[in-house]
C-alpha cells in the first residue's frame, strides 16, 4: 500500500510558537481522516502547509506519488487538492455560479459547457442551485459553508480538506451536510476533515488523529481514540471553557 | 449662438472617447491588482512612437499599424508585469508607485534619446481632415471613429470581465488573491495578462492620440492626469463610468475653451475637483476605495 498523501516530519514555527512539530501521518486513497485537537493546536496551519499557503521549516508533503513541498498553492490545487475554510471566504462580488465556475475552469481545467455542467451538478448536490445567481457576499452562514464545499468540489479534487465546516450550524443543517459529505466520500474522494462537532465527524471518518501543540498525540480507530483518557482530558478541557 | 454651444458639447463628448481610452487601461490595472501605474501616460506616448516607427518603416496606414503595435505593447506589458511589477505588489502601496514613477522617468528619457524632443505626428492622410455634416454640425471623422473605438473597447472589456473564464479569473484575483491561488489561479500570470490587455488598449489610445495631435516625449504626464481624472470622475472599478468620466472631462474642456481658449485645461481640472468634492467616490463607483 502506498500513501495517497504523506505528511513527512513537517515542522513549522513562528518564533517560539510551533504550529507543526515533527508531524507525520499518511492518508490512503479513498480514506476519510478526521482531525481533532484543541483550538490553536495547529490544525488549520497543517492545512495551510498541505495546500502550500505556508511553507514548512523542514519536512515534506507527498501527494499522489509526487513531492509537492516546493510547489505553489495554485499548482497543488490543479494537482487535485481543494479545501474549504473555517471562516467562509467566497469571492463576494461574484455570484454563486461564478464562484463555482472559477474552480471548474481554473482548478479542474474544464471549459465551456463541460465546466457549466459540472457546476450545475455540484450545486445540485450541495443544494445551492436555487442560489446560483445570488451574489456570494449576501449569503447566510449555512449557504456560505455550502458554497465553500461547492467551490472545493468544482475543483474536482482527489483530496478534499474540510475545515470546521459543521461549526455554527443547527442540528438539522448539520445532518444534511454530513449526508452530503458521506455521498462525496462514497464517490471515491479522499477526505481530511478538521472538526470540533465530533458526532458529525464520527459519522463519516474511518480514522482519527489528535493534534496538540503541532504534534500528533494519538492516531487510530475513531471510537477507541475518543475513549482514550488523553483525548477525554483535552476535550473536557475544551468543553469547560467553550 | 446656441448651435456653437451644442457644437462644443458634441466635440467635447467625442474628445471624451479619447480620454476614456487613456483611462480604460489604468482602470483595468487598478481594478485587478490595485496597482497605480504612474507610467501609464508615458506608455501611451511610447505606443504613439511605436506607431510612428511602424508607419514610416512599412509605409502603411496608421490604423493598419495597430495590427503590429497592439500585440507588441501587449507583449511588453506581460513581460513588464512578470519581470518587474509583480515583485512590487504586496500589502504596501508605495513600492509599485515608486517603481512605476521610475519607469516613467526611464521611458521619457529613452524616448528622448531615440526620437529626440522634436514634436512628431502620425500622418493618417484624409482621415485627419475628413468630416461629415450632421444636423448642421460638422463632425470630424477621426473624433467620431475615436469615440466609436472607445465604445467598442469598453464594451469588449466589459464582455471579457463578465462573460469569459479570463474575466472571472480577473475578478476572482481582484476579490481575494489568496483564495484565488487556492482555486488554481496563478496570480502572477493573471496579473501579466491584465497588464497585457491594458497595454493593448493603451496602444490603440496612443495611435489615435498621435493621429489627432502632435506629440513629444514629455507629454505623458498630462495624458496620465486626464486618465486619472476620467477614472475618478466615473468611479473606481466601473468601466462604463470611466467612459462617462472621459466625456465629462472632454465636455468641460471644450466648454472652457469656448469661454476663453486659455481655459481649456483649467476647466477640465475644475470640473474634476467639483465632482470630487461633491462625490468623493466618483459618480458610479463599484469598488469602495
Amino acid at each position: 500500500m502506498t500513501a495517497f498523501l504523506q505528511i513527512d516530519r513537517l515542522t513549522k514555527s513562528f518564533g517560539s510558537i510551533s504550529v507543526a512539530d515533527d508531524l507525520s501521518y499518511e492518508l490512503r486513497k479513498g480514506e476519510a481522516l478526521g482531525v481533532i485537537g484543541p483550538n490553536g493546536a495547529g490544525k488549520t496551519s497543517m492545512f495551510n502547509l498541505i495546500t502550500g499557503t505556508l511553507s514548512p521549516n523542514s519536512g515534506r508533503v507527498l501527494f499522489d506519488g509526487h513531492d509537492v513541498t516546493r510547489l505553489g498553492a495554485a499548482a497543488r490545487c490543479r494537482a487535485g487538492m481543494a479545501r474549504s475554510f473555517q471562516v467562509p471566504q467566497p469571492f463576494s462580488g461574484m455570484t454563486v455560479f461564478e464562484n463555482a465556475m472559477v474552480a471548474a475552469t481554473q482548478a479542474a481545467g474544464l471549459r465551456g459547457k463541460a465546466a457549466e455542467r459540472l457546476c450545475l451538478e455540484v450545486l445540485e448536490q450541495t443544494q445551492m442551485l436555487p442560489k446560483a445567481n445570488a451574489l456570494a457576499g449576501g449569503l447566510t452562514l449555512l449557504e456560505r459553508k455550502r458554497l465553500e464545499l461547492t467551490r472545493a468540489l468544482c475543483a474536482k479534487p482527489k483530496l478534499l480538506m474540510l475545515d470546521e465546516i459543521a461549526g455554527g450550524l443547527t442540528e438539522g443543517e448539520c445532518r444534511s451536510l454530513v449526508q452530503t459529505i458521506k455521498d462525496i466520500h462514497a464517490s471515491g474522494v479522499s477526505i481530511i476533515w478538521i472538526e470540533h462537532v465530533v458526532h458529525a465527524l464520527l459519522a463519516v471518518v474511518d480514522r482519527l488523529i489528535v493534534i496538540d501543540f503541532g504534534k500528533k498525540i494519538a492516531e487510530g480507530e475513531p471510537k477507541a481514540i475518543m475513549a482514550s483518557p488523553q483525548v477525554q482530558e483535552i476535550y473536557l478541557g475544551i468543553e469547560a471553557d467553550a | 449662438m446656441t448651435m456653437e454651444w451644442v457644437n462644443a458639447i458634441v466635440q467635447g463628448t467625442l474628445l471624451g472617447g479619447l480620454y476614456a481610452l487613456f483611462a480604460a487601461g489604468l482602470s483595468l490595472i487598478f481594478g485587478v491588482m490595485r496597482l497605480v501605474n504612474i507610467a501609464h501616460g508615458d506608455l501611451i506616448v511610447m505606443a504613439a512612437y511605436l506607431g510612428l516607427t511602424v508607419v514610416s518603416v512599412l509605409g502603411i496606414h496608421p490604423l493598419l499599424a495597430l495590427v503590429l503595435v497592439v500585440p507588441l505593447m501587449a507583449g511588453f506589458g506581460y513581460v513588464l508585469q512578470r519581470a518587474v511589477l509583480n515583485r512590487t505588489l504586496g500589502d504596501d502601496l508605495l513600492p509599485p508607485l515608486l517603481v512605476t514613477f521610475g519607469l516613467s522617468v526611464i521611458l521619457q528619457n529613452g524616448l528622448l534619446e531615440v526620437y529626440s524632443a522634436d514634436p512628431q505626428k502620425i500622418n493618417a492622410g484624409v482621415l485627419e481632415t475628413a468630416s461629415v455634416s450632421v444636423a448642421g454640425l460638422s463632425l470630424g471623422v477621426l473624433p467620431l471613429l475615436t469615440f466609436a473605438v472607445a465604445l467598442a473597447v469598453i464594451w469588449g472589456l466589459q464582455w471579457v470581465f463578465y462573460h469569459t473564464a479570463l474575466g472571472r479569473a480577473f475578478r476572482a484575483v481582484s476579490d481575494n488573491q489568496d483564495i484565488a491561488q487556492l482555486m488554481g489561479l496563478n496570480r502572477r500570470h493573471i496579473f501579466g495578462l491584465a497588464m497585457a490587455l491594458a497595454l493593448g488598449v493603451t496602444a490603440i489610445a496612443g495611435i489615435l492620440l498621435g493621429i489627432r495631435t502632435s506629440f513629444d516625449p514629455s507629454i505623458g504626464g498630462g495624458r496620465l492626469i486626464f486618465g486619472f481624472e476620467a477614472v475618478i470622475i466615473g468611479g473606481l472599478g466601473n468601466l462604463w463610468g470611466t467612459l462617462a468620466g472621459g466625456v465629462i472631462l472632454g465636455v468641460a474642456q471644450t466648454i472652457g475653451a469656448k469661454i476663453d481658449p486659455g481655459w481649456q485645461l483649467l476647466a477640465g481640472h475644475i470640473a474634476f475637483l467639483v465632482i470630487l468634492a461633491i462625490r468623493p467616490n466618483g459618480l458610479f463607483p463599484r469598488i469602495s476605495a
